[in-house]
């Protein structure tokens, strides 16, 4: 009797905890790829100067345009403890309100306590137009030549 | 006492219908307290009525946030047009707004001090030892209760706080489930909010009032608080015994009018802050933790977080844990900090304490940087291990030197640690709410 009392006890908590995690998962089922918010048109590349960087509000992301025009789209989050990160245009530098973090235009840290550069998204060039994925965020550790996306007919 | 020897009271009237509900309400205050206690236990300085100021707190503070729930509705945006309407239209609503506010900031300090208190008269052995765990456990609900609330008026100082404060997980391990867990894997956002109001107005009152039962039950089968003289396994000294009816429920009623009373003064001058509505895309500088965290906020400025945030803190807890475990239980209870020798011990180490903490605090501020010292080595060693060890030996060489010098025993010894990390962490949090500004820059 004891032990049929205990087994009920137990199935019934099994059930209240698979209860629990459906309500704390409702996404499930629907699909969030190609959720069409999750694409931005940031423009055409000729509306970029070369050194330049553009806020997207929206997306909380910068288009960068480097030196040798190249894009790049960082993540406007500090990895150190997550504020949104503001572009200093006098001292080219991104600045951390919080903890007073650095970043260079490419998102290298330029000074601590940020662990790592700033996060990038996907990016892709289609008839001169720049669309930036913002569904997956990208880690990485620092900056690499292979992040930088060049329109087909700018030279490297 | 004039009442000490009045031992036939008269029944209660029974005459009166009006009088029924009170006296039911009497009756259940007699019944959870005992008839009798010990004349010593009175005394204002043995308790100084934290625990029962605690219970006057949380009760003012479930009445105040239900009312705040009627009106509040927790969705990012409206949460902060709610808050603006409880503020500015509701009759009374603003008072209602600052009773809770300040109740709580209240809690923490007065929760805080309770334990002290315990600890500091040794309240914690024998069978009293569960009721430090349960204490334990209350505090920490009690300061998740403030955070999950301090997230629901939803303006900038809240979003920013909760933002950082959730990011610190990144930091410990496995924590970055937890942080997709309650985030949607981003930002803090919908999710976030409704989780912290279920937590905030739900589940943690619930706990809460679980364990405030256990915790008053508990005291009544450990034969009530300690007092001078009380010695475990030592029944034959008989305390002089005095009626709890009125001696206790006057003194009980006088500490909470006089709180309630001071609660809604400071209510009626001073209103709880609202920030302007949050705004994901743009951080306030500086963007800090609540005061009750900013001891931690300001660990994490000379540490590296895996050790700010996660083993600082849990030593600390296990340690806060297991005091009554690993020191000598059959030693003298309820006399204030032991014996006058590790009074002084202690008071040498609350100032050591005063002086060596800001010290290190510039010191890594202005001269030393283990970053720059050690470009090669990996952030979790530079800035955390190393930094962690060598306060680490200090603090033990500071413990062993005291116990030689005073000739502690193990209860005195632990104590005088115990006043150092205390006085520690005060200062700690003191320097993170005041002395920082923007960009978390030393200010004065
Ligand atoms: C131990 C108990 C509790 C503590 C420590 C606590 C603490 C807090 C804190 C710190 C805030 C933020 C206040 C502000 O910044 O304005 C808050 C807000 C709130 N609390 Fe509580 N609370 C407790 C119990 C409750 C209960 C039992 C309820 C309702 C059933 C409740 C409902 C609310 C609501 C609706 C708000 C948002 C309104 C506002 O921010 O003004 N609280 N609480
Ligand atoms: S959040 Fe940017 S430096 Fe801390």
């Amino acid at each position: 009797m004891k032990i049929l009392w205990t087994g009920l006890g137990f199935i019934a908590i099994a059930e209240f905890i698979a209860l629990c995690v459906s309500f704390l998962n409702p996404k499930k089922g629907k699909t969030v790829s190609g959720n069409s918010d999750n694409i931005i048109e940031a423009g055409t590349i000729d509306s970029f100067q070369p050194e330049s960087v553009t806020a997207f509000v929206r997306g909380k992301f910068y288009l960068v345009c480097l030196k040798d025009g190249g894009f790049l789209a960082l993540s406007s989050k500090c990895t150190h403890l997550g504020c949104s990160v503001p572009w200093n245009e006098e001292e080219k530098k991104f600045i951390c309100p919080c903890h007073a973090s650095q970043f260079d235009m490419t998102g290298k840290v330029l000074s601590s306590p940020a662990p790592r550069a700033l996060d990038i998204y996907k990016i892709k060039i289609v008839n001169m137009n720049i669309i930036v994925d913002i569904s997956r965020i990208i880690k990485r550790a620092g900056f690499a030549k292979e992040q930088v996306i060049y329109p087909e007919n700018v030279k490297r | 006492m004039q009442n000490e020897s009045r031992d036939h009271e008269p029944a209660n009237s029974k005459k009166m219908l009006a009088a029924k509900p009170f006296n039911t309400f009497v009756s259940f205050i007699k019944h959870i307290h005992p008839v009798k206690i010990p004349l010593s236990s009175l005394a204002f300085k043995c308790t100084w009525g934290l625990g029962g100021m605690s219970l006057v707190l949380a009760f003012m503070l479930m009445v105040t946030g239900i009312l705040m729930q009627l009106a509040y509705k927790p969705l990012p945006g409206i949460a902060y047009e709610s808050v603006q309407l409880i503020k500015n239209d509701i009759l009374f609503g603003q008072l209602v707004r600052n009773i809770h506010y300040f109740s709580a900031n209240f809690l923490v300090i007065v929760a805080f001090c309770h334990m002290l208190r315990v600890f500091f008269t040794s309240g914690f052995y024998g069978t009293r030892r569960v009721n430090w765990i349960i204490g334990i456990c209350i505090f920490l609900l009690i300061l998740l209760s403030c955070f999950t609330g301090y997230l629901l008026p939803w303006d900038q100082t809240a979003y920013w706080a909760v933002t950082i404060c959730i990011n610190m997980f990144e930091y410990i391990p496995s924590g970055s489930f937890f942080k997709n867990f309650v985030t949607d894997g981003y930002e803090v956002s919908t999710r976030t909010l409704q989780m912290f109001f279920t937590l905030h107005t739900t589940l943690i009152p619930s706990i809460l009032i679980i364990l405030f039962a256990i915790h008053f039950w508990k005291i009544r089968k450990a034969g009530g608080v300690v007092f001078p003289g009380t010695h475990h396994a030592d029944d034959n000294i008989k305390p002089v015994m005095v009626k709890s009816n009125p001696n206790l429920f006057l003194r009980e009623t006088v500490v909470g009018a006089v709180l309630i009373a001071f609660i809604l003064s400071i209510s009626l001058v001073f209103n709880a802050p609202l920030d302007d509505i949050a705004n994901s895309g743009l951080s306030p500088n500086p963007a800090k933790a609540p005061w009750y965290f900013s001891g931690l906020q300001e660990l994490l400025v000379h540490f590296h977080p895996l050790f700010a945030v996660f083993i600082i803190p849990v030593l600390a807890l296990l340690l806060l844990f297991f005091t009554p475990f690993i020191t000598d239980t059959a030693a003298q209870k309820g006399v204030w900090f032991i014996s006058d020798k590790a009074k002084k011990a202690g008071f040498i180490s609350a100032l050591f304490s005063i002086i060596c903490v800001p010290g290190f605090i510039l010191l890594d501020e202005y001269v030393v940087n283990f970053q720059l010292l050690m470009p090669d080595m990996v952030g979790v060693i530079s800035t955390g291990l190393i930094p962690f060890s060598i306060v680490i030996a200090f603090i033990f060489i500071f413990y062993y030197l005291m116990k030689r010098k005073f000739n502690l025993s193990i209860n005195e010894a632990f104590q005088t640690i115990f006043i150092f990390l205390t006085t520690a962490y005060i200062v700690l949090t003191v320097t993170g709410t005041w002395l920082r500004g923007p960009g978390m820059k030393l200010i004065w």
